[in-house]
This record gives structure tokens, sequence and C-alpha cells, in this order.
């Protein structure tokens, strides 16, 4: 898969969650300068979004910035599976791609095949964070220019790439397929019982369902053969 | 809310050093096979939770919409692959579905 070509799919999913970040960051009275900073800076969507909601109830600095801990932590995991896939040459760069590692980004970069050049990984990266800021920017100045049913359909974008990254290994591996359904039954079950905070259910799936995988991954599994 | 910028560092930064940490501790490191069978798992599982449940609510008025879109996604990748035609399809499949019942 080419980068420009995996960059367009999270370009388009971006941009309307961007545009609803500005508006919504207009509503809270936030400067445009502060909205810039929030996503060239953060560059995280859903803890920016839970951000406004919490400052909108008065919570203080040090509670968001919790709160923004254990929402972005499965980062870290993410980054764990990332580090060992990243080629030598990329490694002069890391202080830079960790910096764009999202859920998005992370899902396109681990199923391309063999190792992970810098130049891959950096357009993917450029492709979503330009699109968070540029439409962040565009939300908060422009609001909502672009009719609604057109970015209620583009928010399916996300849901779409990353079914589309999936489906390949799913048709060659039937424990892949296991794992994606385990792990999407086990988030429902957790979203339902409402007992973590926002951001947990998907890093005890990640911790449940791949330590329960890991016993039944064989030497010749999908990603064993590129590297 | 006046002064944001100490609250959007402190965000900045406990959003990068999670993502930056194993970078700096995994990379050139001989991995034990256990680890990195749990690592490989990752991706596939990470996806699936990502997808489930939050695609039944993407589009919270009419969920049929997303899901036809989704639908769409699963015959072309299936069919043909690649990302930008089951992705853009998807979003078109989605408006249309929203567009006659609106």
């Amino acid at each position: 898969m080419n980068a420009f070509k995996a960059g367009i799919p999270i370009f388009i999913g971006y941009v309307p969650a961007a545009i609803a970040f500005g508006i919504l960051a207009k509503g809270c009275s936030i400067t445009l300068m502060e909205c810039f900073l929030f996503s060239a800076a953060v560059f995280a969507g859903a803890s920016q979004f839970i951000a406004l909601n919490l400052l909108m109830t008065g919570m203080g600095p040090a509670g968001i910035i919790l709160t923004t801990l254990l929402v972005n932590f499965r980062h870290f995991l993410m980054s764990a599976y990332l580090s060992t896939r990243i080629d030598k040459f990329a490694k002069k760069y890391l202080f830079l791609i960790a910096f764009g590692v999202t859920d998005e980004v992370f899902s396109v970069l681990s199923f391309q095949k063999g190792q992970l050049s810098k130049s891959f990984i950096l357009i993917v990266q450029f492709a979503a964070y330009s699109a968070w800021v540029s439409g962040s920017m565009a939300g908060f100045i422009l609001g909502g220019f672009l009719p609604e049913l057109l970015t209620k359909s583009m928010g399916v974008a996300l849901y779409s790439l990353l079914l589309a990254i999936i489906l390949p290994e799913v048709k060659k591996s039937f424990k892949i397929l296991l794992l994606v359904i385990a792990s999407g039954l086990l988030n429902t079950i957790l979203i339902k019982l409402d007992f973590l905070p926002n951001g947990w259910t998907i890093i005890v799936c990640i911790l449940v369902i791949s330590f329960a995988g890991s016993f039944f991954i064989t030497q010749n599994s999908h990603q064993e053969e590129s590297l | 809310m006046n002064n944001m910028i100490p609250l959007i560092l402190g965000m900045a930064a406990v959003t990068y050093v999670p993502r930056l940490l194993p970078f700096l501790f995994l990379s050139n490191k001989r991995i034990h096979k256990r680890l990195d069978a749990f690592l490989k798992c990752i991706p596939a599982v990470a996806i699936g939770a990502l997808i489930i449940p939050g695609v039944f609510t993407a589009t919270p008025d009419m969920p049929m919409a997303a899901l036809s879109g989704m639908i769409f996604t699963l015959i072309a990748g299936l069919w043909r692959g690649g990302i930008i035609i089951p992705v853009l399809g998807s979003v078109a499949v989605t408006y249309l579905v929203l567009f006659c019942a609106a």
C-alpha cells in the first residue's frame, strides 16, 4: 500500500471530527490560538473533546490532565507494538514518529507489510496531523460550513478504514478474525458495564485478548513472514 | 477560563510521553518470544475494539446508514481489496441512505 493512499482515508475521517472540535472549542470561549495549540500540541481526538467537556463542568487543570493521561494511555501499547516494526533508518526520527501515534495511524502502519520506513510513517502521520490541525481551525473560524449530512457520513470513513485494513488479514487467518471479534465483544461488554474510565475498555481488551492470543500465535503467523 | 496554556502543555506532555517511552525502551532490544507474541496480537485486537461497538452509533440518528456503508466496505474490501474505494464508497453509501431517509 502506498503512503498517500493510506493517508487519504485518515484525512477524510479526521476532517469532520476536527471541525466539530473547532466549533465546540469556540463554544467554550477558547481563543483561536488556544484552539490551534490544543490540536497542534496534544493531537489526540477523543481526549480533546473530553477536556472541553470537563472545562465546561469547571474541573481544574490537574483533573483534566490526569483524565487525558488515562484516556490516551492506550497509545503506550500501540507504540510498544510499532517499536518492533520500524526500520533502522526510522529510529533516528522516533521522537517525531512517537508524536503522531494515533489510533488510525497505528492501524494503518501495523498492517503494512515488512519493516516500516521513516518516509511511509511520516507521510501517513502528516496526512493525519494536517487534517486534524487545519480542520480544527476551519471549524473554529467557519463553523459548520460543510453540509450536516456530509459531515455525518464522513464520520463513517474512520470505521471503514479500520475494516478495510483488517479484511485482507481476516481472509488469510481465522485467528485474526477470532481476535477481532473477541475484542469487539469484550469491548461492548465493558462499555455496557460502565465501570472503567474512558479509554480503558480498549486497554483491558488489548491486555486480556492479546495475552490469550499470545498462547495461540504460531511462528508462521501473518507478520512473521514479512519480517 | 483564562490561561489555557499550562493545561494544554500538560495534556500534550501526558499524551506524548506514553507514546514515546516504548520506542525508547523496546527499539534495538531483543524481545522475549512471549512478549513478541503478545505484541503481534495488538493490531487485530485494537482494531476490533476500535470498530465495535462504536460503529453501531457512528450515525446516531440512524445506525442503519453507517452499517450500510460498512457493508459496502465489507463487500468491496473482500472482492477487490484496497483502501480508497472501500472507504470513499462507504461514505457515499452512508450519505445516500441518510439523504433518502431525510
